[in-house]
């Protein structure tokens, strides 16, 4: 279990990053944090002979508001650590926190990154299936300039995102919620801190028109059933929303993503929602 | 051999509790000395050596399950960096295989090459050694390797294996069956059958217990040179039994005892995992007297957990008979044991099976007794005696069916069991299969376990509903452990290596230190602390003037090592007759120092004087006088001096028996098929507890490992014989949040047999939690009318059972009779 030989450089800014990226010689990718890329790397299984560490670079480490919209500006460097002792500013009615407080052990998350870990697109995380949750963007510069990637199309299946090869994900807009927004967020492991075998999420933000459910965990991409934002802002409360996802309607999306072979992880799944929808309404 | 000491006064339970805590020798809850350099981080273990010019090895190890082996080709560039198996013959004299018999009629033995040759058989065996100046580039050289091998069908499952097999694993056999035995006891025959026909209940099932990884925090490693001056190999290996290593390297090694020192150092947990001769370790000793340069190589956790032994796998088709009030009457049982691909050295492939056949009657009486075993070879790492053994499948067969028996007769299953066990007033009791146990009151302990966990509460609790949705359940189970079994029990399970006598060296230094040699050896038992407490009490030497030698060949006496409970009954047995000699050799030097007949002469509190009261003289005075001031002495003075060597073997060699009774509480989530821990309470009685704080600790420790068994732990293969789980993120073991804080109540029945009382205790908490917690989870489960019987109690599992009960009341998971399923 020892890493085969990689060259390691690393970079001071975005532009540093993205010219070494764009090495087509080489197998290069960048590191951040290494929660995940550091075993895969002992273990053998990943084979990168140049890494880029981009955990230094300053503009990936600032959290902020923007004041044209209210979106959170989340560095893709920012660790999950800082998020769950509330350091930066909180636009989610505490669901950021809440989330990242569960993300494997304070160990990983005192160096995993939220970028890392989105980039890394296991389909088991956390940040994979939140920003969906809440229609992130996410911020991508290549050579070819800066690009925003809807989180909800971010992860195209296990462990393969929408980035370019040689893109680097440099930050996530997380837009600001509602006052009267209400949010569930469970998952299920085998273990506090273990990856989550399912993964239910509900945000209800009816002044916003946003009735959003998602089931993650999945052999992909997260199952996002979107409500539309005229049947939400005509709901006449939050129950009046939730009353539309059904046993049978999730179950239909549960199998329609290929789940339902498996008996056990479709009814975790159907689960982890319906706890999500009840966390969210209570 | 007739033991120095009479019979130790702590024999009864009341004196015992009379005395004033003591604070230093027997039964002080005295810290552990080793704990200074553990928690200052300034433990020695294998993967601290470094020696000059050490050279580091990694191995390249089989992809395939099983295929015959046509080449193996070495990298371009590095044929002097890797060896393969004809390397090793080619040496003089040549390496030879691990070959492990047992005793009984019709066994099958293995030959199990170091380095793979003509065939492999399970995935990751040893294919050739590479030797680098790091461990990183040994690695890279061993990804280089390239091993053509034709693929064979993989056995894969034990019942396959047994009964269908795909391939035969050792094709000379002509089956896939290392062993078959049968144990009966009790009515035979017709009077069985009559007995069958006329029980008022009878229940049947099959039952599973999952393949295990043990998985000791420090993996096993090993660090040799060969040293020229002695023409010695000297072997640093993370071991529990180093004079048996010793033995079975130079049985494959070719060379003879004396020219090989195996030392044992700190070690990191043993659990069963390090009483093995390792292929490994014959390879870095045959390597390193061929490059002439120290060489190392470490474990690492996926060879760990894909490459090296598994422990645990059983299958149970069982049938019980009671009476309509659940009293035990009849087992008749057909057991089949997973060993795996090779018979491992000492313990063989047929360890597990012989303790099946003989232990499954647990500690209750009944009128017939069959079990029938296979031991059986698959693609698969072999297994190895994991803590408690085959104890901890037994204790979950024989538990699980008590309860369902009980619920068959409608009564509370510790009503069940207080009908059948044995009872206090008839011990000592030689059981149906001639176990005879020594001592106890087992009724006792499940009466103050129902009342410690209050039953009734649950009881109260499960009438109403949870506000969550959970079902609640309580349950329990009872086992003993037999343990330092002697002599005629290893003898009679056929195994190679059979314990004898044991011996302890004792040295007082010239200041008055002693110094004690054992040849058992700790891998986290706090033997350094618990035998100084032994010598205090016979001696009365202060504990920190006690040093412990172990885990050296070339240091201690001969001894089989730490297995199997026994180190504080046989070691401290031996310590404690060696004290005695040594007391003897003390009172004959002062005699003739003061001049006063023997029995004059006295020694307590460390010191010794003669009656009158005219002399008294420290331990480090007198043995001032006996190294440095010997014109002091008379004539007639035994020249021996102080250094003697003691030896003990227990009065009836057939072990001791601790015993306890494990309740517990849990909650099962419905939706999920998880299950919490909601109290556990242990009763446990151990006999005279030599540092009650150290038998806590082995208790806290093992009833985590049984919730792993429980709860978590599988090791799972496909059906090509792939390993499932290379990491611990995959091979899940119990951690902090699952392991709830036991509650643990003692009781002290001494042991007839033993020096001070004592009973082997190291294995116990291992061995019942998989039973409890099934009994209690199928207490949940009985309201939906689903059973569980298959460990470990997966969330999937807990979900098929609920599943399969409302499909049409099939009992016990679908998975139960095929096993591959998660």
């Amino acid at each position: 279990m020892k890493a085969p030989v990689f060259d390691f450089t690393r970079a001071l800014s975005v532009a540093d990053a993205v010219a070494l990226l764009a090495d087509t010689a080489r197998f290069t990718k960048p590191l951040a944090g290494g929660q995940s890329l550091g075993p895969m790397l002992n273990l053998r299984v990943a084979f990168p002979e140049h890494l880029i560490g981009v955990r230094q670079i300053e503009s990936l480490r600032q959290a902020f508001i923007d004041p044209a919209n209210g979106d959170l500006v989340l560095g893709a460097a920012v660790p999950h650590a800082q998020i769950e002792d509330g350091l930066i500013p909180d636009v989610t009615q505490g669901l950021l926190a809440h989330v990242a407080a569960n993300i494997a052990y304070r160990a990983v998350r005192n160096r995993g990154t939220v970028g890392g870990s989105l980039a890394h697109a296991d389909p088991a995380a956390d940040w994979v299936n939140t920003m969906p949750l809440l229609g992130a963007r996410m911020v991508a510069v290549g050579l070819a300039g800066e690009r925003e990637i809807d989180a909800r199309t971010f992860m195209t299946g296990p462990f393969t995102t929408a980035l370019d090869e040689h893109e680097l994900l440099v930050a996530v807009r997380v837009p600001a919620l509602g006052k009267n927004a209400r949010w569930g967020y469970v998952k299920f492991c085998r273990k506090p801190g273990e990856f989550a075998e399912a993964v239910g999420g509900v945000l209800i933000d009816r002044a916003r028109g946003i009735g959003r459910l998602v089931m993650g965990a999945t052999d992909g991409a997260p199952i996002v059933l979107e409500e539309s934002a005229e049947r939400v802002r005509a709901a006449s409360s939050d129950s009046a929303v939730a009353a539309h996802w059904t046993d049978a309607r999730l179950s239909a999306a549960i199998d329609a993503a290929g789940i339902g072979h498996d008996p056990y992880s479709a009814q975790l799944h159907l689960t982890m929602a319906r706890r999500a929808i009840a966390v969210a309404l209570a | 051999m007739t033991p120095i000491l009479p019979a130790y006064s702590l024999m009864d339970h009341d004196i015992a509790r009379a005395r004033p805590l003591p604070t230093t020798g027997v039964g002080a809850s005295l810290q552990r000395k080793e704990d200074r350099r553990f928690l200052a981080g300034e433990g020695e273990f294998v993967g601290n050596i470094k020696l000059p010019g050490m050279l580091h090895v990694a191995f390249a190890r089989s992809a395939v399950a099983h295929g015959r082996i046509l080449a193996v080709h070495k990298p371009a560039g590095f044929e002097d960096a890797v060896f393969t198996m004809a390397d090793l013959e080619a040496g003089s004299p040549p390496v030879g295989p691990i070959r492990v018999l047992s005793s009984l009629p019709g066994f099958k033995p293995s030959s199990q090459w170091p380095l793979a040759r003509d065939k492999v058989r399970q995935v990751g065996e040893p294919i050739a050694m590479c030797v680098a100046a790091s461990r990183a580039e040994a690695e890279d050289i061993a990804d280089a390797v390239v091993a053509d091998i034709e693929d064979l069908p993989a056995v894969v499952d034990m019942l396959e294996a047994r009964d269908a097999p795909p391939a035969l694993v050792h094709e000379e056999w002509g089956d896939n069956i290392f062993l078959e035995t049968l144990v009966e006891g009790g009515l035979k025959g017709d009077a069985f059958e009559a007995l069958k026909r006329g029980a008022a209940v009878k229940v049947h099932r099959r039952l599973r217990t999952a393949r295990q990884s043990m998985a000791p925090m420090e993996g096993r490693g090993v660090v040799c040179s060969w040293n020229t001056r002695l023409d010695q190999l000297e072997m640093h290996t993370a071991a529990q039994m180093p004079h048996i290593n010793r033995a079975g390297l130079s049985e494959t090694l070719g060379i003879d005892q004396a020219s090989i020192r195996v030392i044992a150092p700190d070690v990191g947990g043993g659990f069963g995992y390090k009483g093995i001769l390792l292929p490994e370790e014959i390879c870095l000793a045959w390597l390193t007297r061929h490059i002439g340069r120290p060489v190392k190589w470490i474990e690492d956790r996926r060879e760990q957990l894909i490459a090296n032994t598994n422990c645990r796998e059983h299958h149970y088709d069982i049938t019980v008979y009671a009476d309509a009030r659940g009293r035990l009457l009849a087992i008749d049982c057909d057991s089949v044991i997973d060993s795996g691909a090779y018979s491992s050295y000492p313990f063989s492939a047929c360890l597990e099976a012989a303790q099946v056949g003989s232990i499954l009657p647990g500690p209750y009486k009944m009128e017939a007794f069959r079990c029938r075993t296979w031991s059986v070879s698959t693609n698969k790492p072999p297994i190895l005696p994991y803590r408690g053994v085959a104890r901890a499948g037994v204790c979950f067969a024989i538990e699980t069916m008590v309860d369902a028996a009980a619920r068959a007769a409608g009564v509370e299953p510790h009503e069940a069991r207080l009908a059948s066990l044995i009872e206090a007033d008839e011990m000592p009791y030689d059981n149906i299969t001639r176990k005879h146990f020594d001592s106890g009151d087992y009724p006792e302990a499940i009466r103050r376990a129902m009342q410690a966990i209050d039953l009734p509460r649950w009881r109260a609790r499960q009438g109403a509903a949870e506000p969550d949705g959970r079902l609640i359940g309580v349950g329990h189970a009872v086992f003993c452990e037999q343990a330092a079994h002697g002599t005629s029990v290893y003898y009679g399970w056929g195994i190679p290596m059979v314990p004898g006598h044991e011996q302890c060296g004792a040295r007082m230094t010239p200041d008055g230190r002693l110094e004690l040699r054992i040849g058992a050896q700790s891998h986290g038992q706090s033997l350094e602390t618990t035998l100084a407490q032994v010598a205090n009490e016979i001696l009365g030497i202060d504990p920190d003037h006690v040093r412990l030698v172990h885990g050296d060949t070339g240091m201690t006496p001969y001894s089989t090592g730490t297995w199997g409970s026994r180190s504080m009954v046989m070691s401290g047995g031996a310590v404690a007759e060696a004290c005695a000699l040594m007391v003897e050799r003390v009172r004959d030097i002062a005699a003739h120092l003061f001049q006063v007949p023997l029995d004059q002469v006295m020694l307590a509190q460390g010191r010794v004087s003669d009656r009158a009261g005219g002399h008294s003289l420290t331990l480090a005075e007198l043995a001032h006088v006996w190294y440095r001031q010997p014109q002091r002495l008379p004539p007639g003075v035994n020249p021996a001096g102080l250094e003697v060597i003691g030896g003990y073997k227990a009065r009836v060699d057939t072990g001791t028996f601790s015993y306890a009774c494990h309740a517990v509480a849990v909650a099962v989530d419905p939706g999920t098929g998880a299950v919490e821990l909601l109290d556990y309470v242990i009763v446990e009685d151990a006999g005279t507890l030599v540092n009650p704080m150290v038998v806590d600790g082995q208790i806290y420790g093992g009833t985590a490992q049984g919730i792993g068994t429980a709860l978590f732990e599988e090791m799972r293969y496909d059906s090509q014989g792939q390993p499932l789980a290379s990491t611990l993120a995959d091979y899940m073991l119990p951690g902090a949040t699952e392991v709830p804080a036991p509650r643990i109540i003692h009781m002290e029945t001494p042991s007839p047999y033993t020096t001070f009382g004592q009973k082997g205790m190291g294995e116990g908490g291992a061995i019942a939690p998989g039973a409890a917690i099934a009994n209690a989870v199928n207490d949940a489960l009985r309201p939906l009318g689903a059973e569980l019987t298959e460990l470990p109690m997966s969330p999937r599992r807990v979900m098929a059972a609920i599943a399969a009960s409302r499909a049409g009341g099939v009992i016990g998971s679908p998975h139960a009779a095929k096993g591959q399923a998660a």
